[in-house]
């Protein structure tokens, strides 16, 4: 994986079939301390100490459909490389939070890429699950949440095209402000 | 700059129309794996082309979809078109380009793009 974004969407799908409700996913890029620090947080079904002492195990998975999970160990392998830190946290019943934080100007740190699309995906593809995205550079911040979509909406689907379009277009520009087109 | 105002807008065009649907008979579904292989081998971009072809066109009647990992991740990025009284099609190895050309071929003339599918690569 070459973008950060991809592995947020990739580390969010594990919320999804959690069976999470509510999956918050903030992105903060602090400059003063030269830290990037990326956090997905769901109230799914959560694992047992062994499931989290295991999940960052390449060779740990759940699923059937095949023997290996790298989505874990891809994201903390792309934090620690950039003299980074990563954690989950977990509790059954009530859910789960993985942090990772990275060197914001390391010169191994992946760009955070398409994040707008990352977002427009989860959120157009998972209508019952209530996502929301704070992107924060600085003092500066942006966020958006399905719940926030789906009021405005008032019952056409997001999953439609066009709100998909809209979706990404929206989140697109409003980073860029932030972040100056730079992410 | 896009506002949440010109969300209303597209709100109040598209409520005359609801055929859209997630669940309705008669809507096409496209799926697309998501799982880590599908990222990794790129399915987003082919998600977001299958999106914005289909809103480009305006095609109603068309829902696009993610799934987890189907178990076949030497062909991902793996598409599935799913309509309504016909056998599911298997489009394999795909690419932003590629998705283009199955809502054109498929979804918008009904002419499956053959040399695109598993069955295909396969042989």
């Amino acid at each position: 994986m070459e973008e950060l974004s991809l592995n947020i969407l990739d580390i969010a799908q594990n919320s999804v079939r959690a069976g999470a409700g509510r999956v918050d996913i903030s992105v903060t890029e602090r400059p003063a301390d030269d830290r990037l620090i990326i956090t997905i947080a769901d109230d799914g079904c959560g694992m047992t100490p062994e499931q989290v002492a295991h999940v960052e195990d390449p060779f740990y998975t759940t699923r059937t459909t095949r023997k290996v999970g790298l989505g874990v160990p891809f994201f903390k392998m792309a934090a620690l490389m950039t003299g980074g830190d990563f954690s989950i946290c977990s509790q059954v019943g009530k859910g789960t939070e993985v942090k990772a934080v990275f060197g914001l100007t390391h010169i191994d740190r992946m760009p955070l890429g398409n994040m707008a699309d990352t977002m427009c995906i989860l959120m157009g593809c998972n209508e019952q699950i209530n996502f929301s995205f704070t992107y924060q550079v600085g003092e500066e911040i942006f966020s958006v949440s399905t719940a926030q979509l789906q009021e405005i909406l008032d019952g056409v689907p997001l999953n439609s095209p066009q709100v998909m379009e809209f979706i990404r277009e929206y989140i697109k520009e409003n980073m860029d402000l932030l972040s100056g087109g730079a992410s | 700059m896009k506002s949440l105002a010109e969300l209303q807008a597209l709100r109040d065009s598209m409520k005359g129309k609801i055929g859209v649907r997630d669940d309705a008979e008669g809507n096409t579904r496209v799926v697309i794996g998501m799982a880590t292989c599908g990222i990794a081998a790129g399915a987003r971009p082919v998600l977001a082309a299958f999106t914005e072809e289909v809103s480009k066109r305006n095609l109603q009647n068309v829902t696009i979809a993610q799934t987890g990992c189907i178990g076949i991740c030497q062909y991902e990025p793996v598409v599935e078109v799913f309509e309504p009284g016909k056998e599911k099609v298997t489009y394999v190895k795909m690419t932003p380009e590629m998705a283009v050309k199955v809502v054109n071929e498929h979804l918008v003339n009904g002419n499956i793009v053959t040399e695109y599918t598993i069955g295909a690569k396969t042989k």
